[in-house]
This record gives C-alpha cells, structure tokens and sequence, in this order.
C-alpha cells in the first residue's frame, strides 16, 4: 500500500512541472499589463515604468521564470497584487473556506441524492422516479450563480430566514480561534455554540446551492448502477432466498452498486471546487475561488498561479484517495502503482 | 431583530435547515450594532498606504479617514443641498496655522497632536511625509508633481512644530495639493523601525497596518473581506467623529449589496447600477444622495491622428450624430448632468465642465460628412472598458445605432479592464468612450491633461494644436499670477476652441450615487469621491 502511494506520488512529480511551466507562460501570455493596471488611473508612462521596475516585469521572461521557481522551491508563491497579501498566506486562509462550503454541498447532496437514486431504481416509472428526474435535470440545467441569487432573494430578501449573504459569519461575530480552519469544527472544539449557530446558518444557502447543482449526477448514477446491479443473477438468488428487500438492496445491491458512484463523486467533487467560483461570488465568501477570478481579472499571474498549481496538488491528492477507496471497497479491485 | 424573532419563534421548523438565534442575544452586540457603521461595497483595498505601490482607489478611503494632512477643505452646500467640499476654503487639521508667502508656506503644528501610539508629531515626521510622497515614485509622486512639488529640498524644518514648504515656482495649485489625500503625515520613527534596506520608506509595513494620526485606525483587515476601523479618541483633526466603528465588508454581486440595504443589515453603499439607486429612491426607503463628479467628465473621443478623424468635419459630424439624450434615459436612467444641448446663444463660460452646443441632428452631420468627403460614411471601430460595462456596453450599442444612420458602420471592440490602460496608453484607438476626472477642480487642471500638446495619458485623443497650448500655458500663469482678466479670457478660448475643434465630445458628469438608511446622515462629497467617516452620524 505504502508503496503503491509512493509510486503514485512520484508520477505526479512531472505533472506538476508540465503544470508551473504551463501556467507561468500562460499566465505571461493573458492580455493586459500588470504594470499599467497598478500604476493606477493617473499614472503617466514614467510612472507605469516605475512601477514595472519595482515588480520586476521589465526582466526577460526566462529571468522571470528561474526566478519564481527559486521562490517557490522555498514555499513562496509570490505575492498578490489585487489584495497585498503575500499568495501562500492566502491561499492557506482561503481554501479551508472554499473546502468547509464544498464538502457540506457534497454531503448535502450525498445525503439527498443517494436514497433518491436508489428509490428510483427500485421503483422505476413511479412517481419517486419522476421526481428524481425532474429535481435532477432542473438542478444541473440551472446556473449556479441563478440559483444562488433565487435562494438568496427567497429565503433572505423574502422570508428572512437565512442571515445576509455576507460571507462565513455574521458580522457582529469573530471567527474562533483557528485549529482546522473550519469554523463549524473549530467553533466546536472551542466550545462556541453561538458561534457554530452563525457560522452554520451562513453556510447553508451556499453549501444548498452547490448541492442543488452536483445532485443530478450522483443521482443517476446511483440510479442506473442500482438498476443493472439490482438485475444481476446474484440479487435474483438473494430475492429468490427469500431475504427480505431491505438486505437485499442495502447490502448486497448497494454495496455492489457504490464503485462508478464513488467514481462520480471525486468528478463531482472536482465540479464543485470549479462551480464554488459563481457561488463564492454570490455569497461574498472568502474561499479561493473568488480569489482566484478577481486576480485574473487584475492580470495578477502570482495568485492566479498559486491558485493553478494548489489545485493540481489536489486533484492528485484526490485521486489517489479515489483510488484507495476502489480497494476498500472493491476487494477484486487489485492497486497496482 | 425582525429576523431573529422570526428565527426564534420558527426554530426547529422549515428542515431544520434553519438555525434558531442564541437564547440570548447579548445587549452588548446590539449596542456595538447601533456603534458601528456597516459599509458595503463591490472592492476593497490591496494596501492601506496611499504611497504604497499600486494602491487602489478603495485604499485612499483608508488613507482619507486614517491619516491626517496638514490642511483640509471647508464644507459648503452643493448641488442639491447636499454638503459639499469648498474648493477655495481651506482649514487646518494637523496644522493650527498656515502662512502662505509669496514663494513659501509656513505650517505651525498642532502641539497636542500624536499618532496613534502615542507619539507627538513634530515637524521631522511631517517632512519624512512629504520627502516620502515625492520620492517613492509612481502614484503619489506624480500627484504630488501636479502642485509643482518635486523634490524632498522643498520641504524644511524650522522647529519642532514648524514646517515650510518651498515652491519651485508659482503655482496655484500647489497649496490645494497639499490637501488631497497624498501628502499625508506618517508616523516617521515607527515606519523607519519597520524599514529594511531594500525598502527604506516602509512600504511593506504600512501596506498592512496605518500609522498615522487620523480619525480612526484599522484594527483588522481582511484583504478582498473586510476592513474594521476604530476611532481614535485622541484625534485633534476635527471634532470627535460620531461612529465608534466603521465595518467594510465586500460584497461583490450587486444585487446583494442592495438586497442588504433594503433589508436594514447594511447602513451604507455606493457603488450599485444606476437602475438599482432609481428605484430605489423612487421606493423612499432609503436616503439616495446623488452627486456631480467634480471635474470629471464621461465622452467620446476620436483620435486626430487616424483618417477620417483628422478631418475636423468628420468630427462634427460624429457630435451631431450621437444619441445624447437617449443614453441620458436608457443608460443613465437620468442619473447624470448633461453636458450637451447648450443654447446656441449662450455664451461661454470660465467653468469646466460647461455644456457644449451640439445636439443630435442628423441631417446636419450627414451634410457634414457629405461635406467632408464621406457622403456614405465609413468604417470604424469603438472601444470601451469592460471594467464598466455596465454603463459603457449600452452606451456604445446606442451610438452605433446613431451613427449607422449617417453612415457611419461601428463594430464594437470590448476591452477588458486590466488591459484598458494599456490599449490607451498607445494612443491607437480611433474611437472609444471613457472618464475622466481630476481630483484638483480647477479648468486648467483638466485641460492640461485632456488637451495640452504634452500628451499626457489623458490626452487620448492625441490632439496637438499650438492655439490650444498658449490659452492652457497662459491660464496657467494668468492664475499663479492672479491675473483674472487674462485667465478669464484663456479659460474661455480653450473651451470655445475645444469644443469648435472637437476632438472629445463630451456627454455628461457622471453622478457618484450613495445609498444610505434613513438613520444614517451627514454624508459629504470630497473631490476623491469616497466616503468621509469623520462627519457621518448614525441615529
């Protein structure tokens, strides 16, 4: 096993070489000059010279390239122009936010999605089915951002049930001392219930948006893998035994069923740290993604490469969790490295 | 509390999704409530100095409400009853006297003055200030440059509580730059602590914390979040400010900022679509102050040096051609003063912005076109900045529709907002529309940027004309000199050659729009156009 992580680990090394060379040129190549934008409204061409000179963009690319390299080989990411902080701080203070929303959407959505595909396998063409049908296809056809803004007009402008939209806490609240960088667990560990109370109830319109959008294909998958599986020799004999439904679909049909779902969620899961952009827009939420956009905006290379390659690391991590839980799982599924 | 009282008497209910408010909700966060001013808006700062490298324009808020200047201005009614800076009026605010000389002026420093920890201000930190300002480059050295503030010898220490600027050479503006929000007293001992050889103005230091002596001080910043600022009670600038604490938390989707406004959570924002502030000024719910730019001014211009906009016809035409009132309406949503349509027997004035005479005629521009050469037009591309789509994006459709009816066929170039600059600064585009605006509201001001032969940046239009210099250069010194006569006369022949040559055809002062709560008053207009704490009350 130890090895197998080792192995995968070192194929991972060239990819992410391909990816800081890759994003280093491509974000060289975006239009727009960093020089100019921060010079600032007034600035004359002396200025914007100036100004180019501090930040070092009057060196020669290949100068450039070696020299954030050697930064980054000592764990510095440079720093941001759009918000003067330094990227690895940021990134570091950012992603837990974008990590708590995504995971709570995921489970939302696991948690709503899951029995909904497996009661539309078991009852296919009944009511139960249809519903799955119509909340998966209207989930995923709506753009984030749109359902975002309905839930927020509905449940805050309207109803005024859910707090503003102002990001992770209300803003009367100071986030608890940091431990994980969750607040829902950090608040928890510090003993801070009303602070757990604003942190949840600011999450959940968010965290509802994202499930919304990622049930449709946790959803379908469940249904049609229950489906063939629950049409499989090996379910007739169990039925056929005469055990009793419930086993038969939670541990035999189930169980069986699970491998292309897990499949699903780490591509759900990867959606959703893409999808969280829109949605961290619209809840002024301070994870990485809205950081991300506003630095591409700005033509600011230093975030929006820390951004790049803090996602390439993860989708490698996430990978091979994947594929751990193929053998948990699966014990056919051999891992070899 | 509507909310919380919904929330307690539905806990438990809608899905448990909903989460019941604290059993107690303490007397203390409601009074830090009724404390504390809640601002929102799209942006916030990158760096709290305004001498830093690249500050943006939500960073001189900070600076404005947290650092303290020699001098300020006095407040005056504006248009619409609104209090409004007086340009011609200063008042001292870390200095208790000001001497102005004929070639220097002197500044007797508050005695009690400190900065935030403690520490009295003398007239070393005011020069460290000053030599700081026109030496760090970019930015602040060229707005100090537009005073005719260069170098750090202009900046003497008599004695510990006086200090005298030199002037290189007489200009008017020179004593009104010292009040914008550059020139700023620094804390000079705590930022040298903090400097480093690569960086002795401290530059990495107070782009993170404020060290000056204004009003308030960030106690939390939280880049691209929020900003929290406290007052500081020992503040001998003004009378004690009435906000104990100024939250600033970004909220980038419009739509939300105005839903926090509607629903009571935010007290103050300023920058939503122009629909949003009319309707909700026509609902009354909400306190909307709507303000000229000082100084500034939205147009179309056309670059002299590409045919057919050489042609000064051509450019008639054009100003003929364009749908000036219908962007008032369905653009602007009359939220801006038109700076068209003067009658033609009204004579100029000494004042800029000042509206021109065009009015859209369509039969005039095409005989003009006709006249020019270009009886079925031609072909021509208008750009604008994506950064302010919203108002740019319509703007343009609406004058390709106009000038389609001439002739005149316009594809339609969107340029992103960080490479807007750039693509100006080339001097390349034909055709486009943009802003400008300057924090000193003087005529001549504007015009040596706009229109002078130097070709600053603003010059977009890369219009050279000798006549126009010698009216510029001569109102220049005709105001150093206080000639009125004279300077009258030179305003007038470079509005007037301004508008026959018509390079940039002007459309209207764009308004800055706030929005505020009922309970929320004593807002006023800066030249800088953000917020002043310092003045705002909440009831």
């Amino acid at each position: 096993m130890l090895t197998m992580i080792g192995k995968r680990l070192m194929f991972a090394i060239p990819s992410l070489i391909g990816v800081v060379i890759v994003t280093f040129l491509l974000t060289r190549a975006l239009p727009g000059d960093p020089a100019a934008y921060f010079a600032g409204p007034a600035a004359d061409k002396v200025a914007v010279e100036q100004i180019r000179k501090k930040l070092g963009l009057d060196r020669p690319l290949i100068e450039q390239f070696f020299r954030y390299t050697i930064d980054l080989a000592h764990g510095d990411f440079g720093n941001s122009l759009t918000t003067g902080q330094p990227v690895a701080t940021e990134i570091r203070n950012r992603l837990p936010a974008s990590a708590e929303l995504t995971l709570l959407g995921l489970v939302i959505s696991i948690v709503i999605a899951i029995p909904l595909g497996v009661l539309a396998a078991t009852r296919p063409g009944s009511w139960i089915d249809h519903l799955c049908r119509i909340t998966t296809t209207a989930g995923v056809s709506l753009p984030v951002f749109f359902t975002g803004l309905v839930l927020v007009y509905i449940f805050y402008f309207k109803l005024g049930w859910s707090p503003a939209p102002l990001g992770r806490l209300d803003v009367f609240y100071s986030a608890p001392p940091a431990v994980t960088g969750f607040y829902l667990i950090d608040a928890l560990i510090a003993r801070d219930l009303e602070t757990f109370r604003s942190a949840f109830s600011q999450l959940i319109l968010p965290a509802l948006t994202l499930a919304i959008f990622s049930l449709a294909p946790i959803a379908r998958m469940t249904r049609a893998s229950m489906l063939a599986v629950l049409s499989s020799d090996f379910v007739r004999t169990a039925r056929a035994s005469g055990l009793s439904p419930t086993k038969v679909i939670v541990t035999y049909a189930f169980r069986n069923a699970m491998l292309p779902v897990i499949t699903t969620l780490s591509m759900v899961f990867s959606f959703l740290l893409g999808a969280n952009v829109l949605v961290e827009k619209v809840f002024a939420w301070p994870g990485i993604g809205s950081y991300a956009v506003e630095a591409l905006i700005s033509s600011d290379f230093a975030p929006v490469q820390g951004f790049v390659l803090t996602m390439a690391v993860m989708y490698v991590l996430l990978n091979l969790t994947i594929d751990i839980l193929y053998g948990v799982i699966d014990p056919r599924v051999r891992l070899e490295g | 509390m509507k909310r919380r009282d919904f929330l307690k008497s539905v806990s438990g209910i809608a899905a448990g999704a909903m989460v019941p408010a604290p059993a107690i909700w303490s007397a203390a966060k409601a009074d830090a409530r009724s404390e504390t001013l809640l601002i929102v808006s799209e942006s916030g700062p990158n760096n709290l100095d305004i001498h830093g490298i690249g500050t943006n324009v939500p960073g001189y808020e900070v600076s404005w409400n947290c650092y303290d200047r020699l001098i300020s201005h006095e407040m005056k009614a504006g248009p619409g009853g609104v209090p409004y800076y007086d340009r011609d009026k200063f008042k001292p605010e870390l200095a208790e006297d000001m001497n102005v000389g004929d070639m220097s002026a002197t500044f007797k420093l508050k005695k009690k003055a400190t900065f935030h920890d403690g520490t009295p201000i003398t007239a070393k930190d005011v020069k460290w200030s000053l030599d700081r300002a026109v030496s760090v480059g970019g930015f602040p050295t060229f707005q100090m440059a537009a005073g005719s503030l260069t170098k750090p010898e202009q900046f003497v220490v008599v004695d510990d509580h006086t200090v005298r600027v030199d002037f290189i050479k007489k200009d008017r503006l020179t004593i009104p730059d010292l009040a914008v929000i550059v020139p700023c007293v620094v804390n000079s001992e705590l930022v040298k602590k903090n400097a480093t050889e690569k960086d002795p103005w401290g530059l990495d230091y107070t782009k993170q914390q404020t060290a000056g002596s204004g009003a308030y001080k960030v106690t939390k910043w939280t880049a691209g979040t929020e900003v929290v600022m406290e007052r500081n009670d020992d503040w001998v600038g003004g009378p004690l400010p009435k906000i104990k604490r100024v939250i600033w938390r970004m909220v980038p989707q419009a739509g939300n900022r105005r839903a926090l406004l509607e629903r009571g959570d935010a007290d103050v924002s300023y920058d939503l679509p122009n629909k949003d502030f009319v309707e909700l000024k026509e609902s009354g719910k909400l306190n909307i102050v709507s303000t000229p730019y000082s100084n500034g001014i939205q147009y179309i211009g056309m670059n002299v040096t590409i045919p057919p906009f050489d042609n000064p016809k051509v450019r008639q035409a054009v100003a003929y051609a364009l749908p000036y009132q219908k962007i008032m309406d369905a653009v602007l949503f009359g939220l801006s003063k038109p700076m068209f349509g003067a009658a033609a027997d009204k004579p100029t004035e000494v004042a800029w912005p000042q509206p021109h005479k065009f009015n859209t005629d369509i039969a005039k521009a095409k005989a003009l076109l006709a006249e020019a050469g270009f009886p079925n037009g031609f072909e021509t591309t208008i750009s604008f900045d994506l950064g302010f789509a919203g108002v740019n994006e319509p703007l343009c459709i609406l004058v390709q529709e106009s000038l389609a009816q001439v002739g005149i066929k316009v594809t339609i170039n969107k340029i992103p907002g960080a490479n807007w600059r750039t693509e100006l600064n080339k001097k390349v585009l034909p055709l486009y529309t943009n802003v400008f605006s300057g924090w000193l509201d003087y005529p001549e001001y504007f015009f040596i940027w706009c229109y002078h032969g130097k070709n600053s940046i603003f010059n977009t239009m890369n219009y050279q004309s000798k006549q126009m210099d010698a009216f510029i250069d001569g109102a220049v010194t005709a105001a150093a000199n206080g000639d009125t006569a004279a300077y009258d006369k030179d305003v007038k022949g470079f509005v007037d050659l301004a508008f026959a040559d018509i390079p940039r055809i002007p459309l209207y002062q764009p308004y800055v729009n706030v929005a505020m709560q009922k309970n929320v008053s004593g807002y006023q207009y800066w030249f800088h156009r953000r917020l002043d704490y310092r003045a705002m009350v909440k009831a």
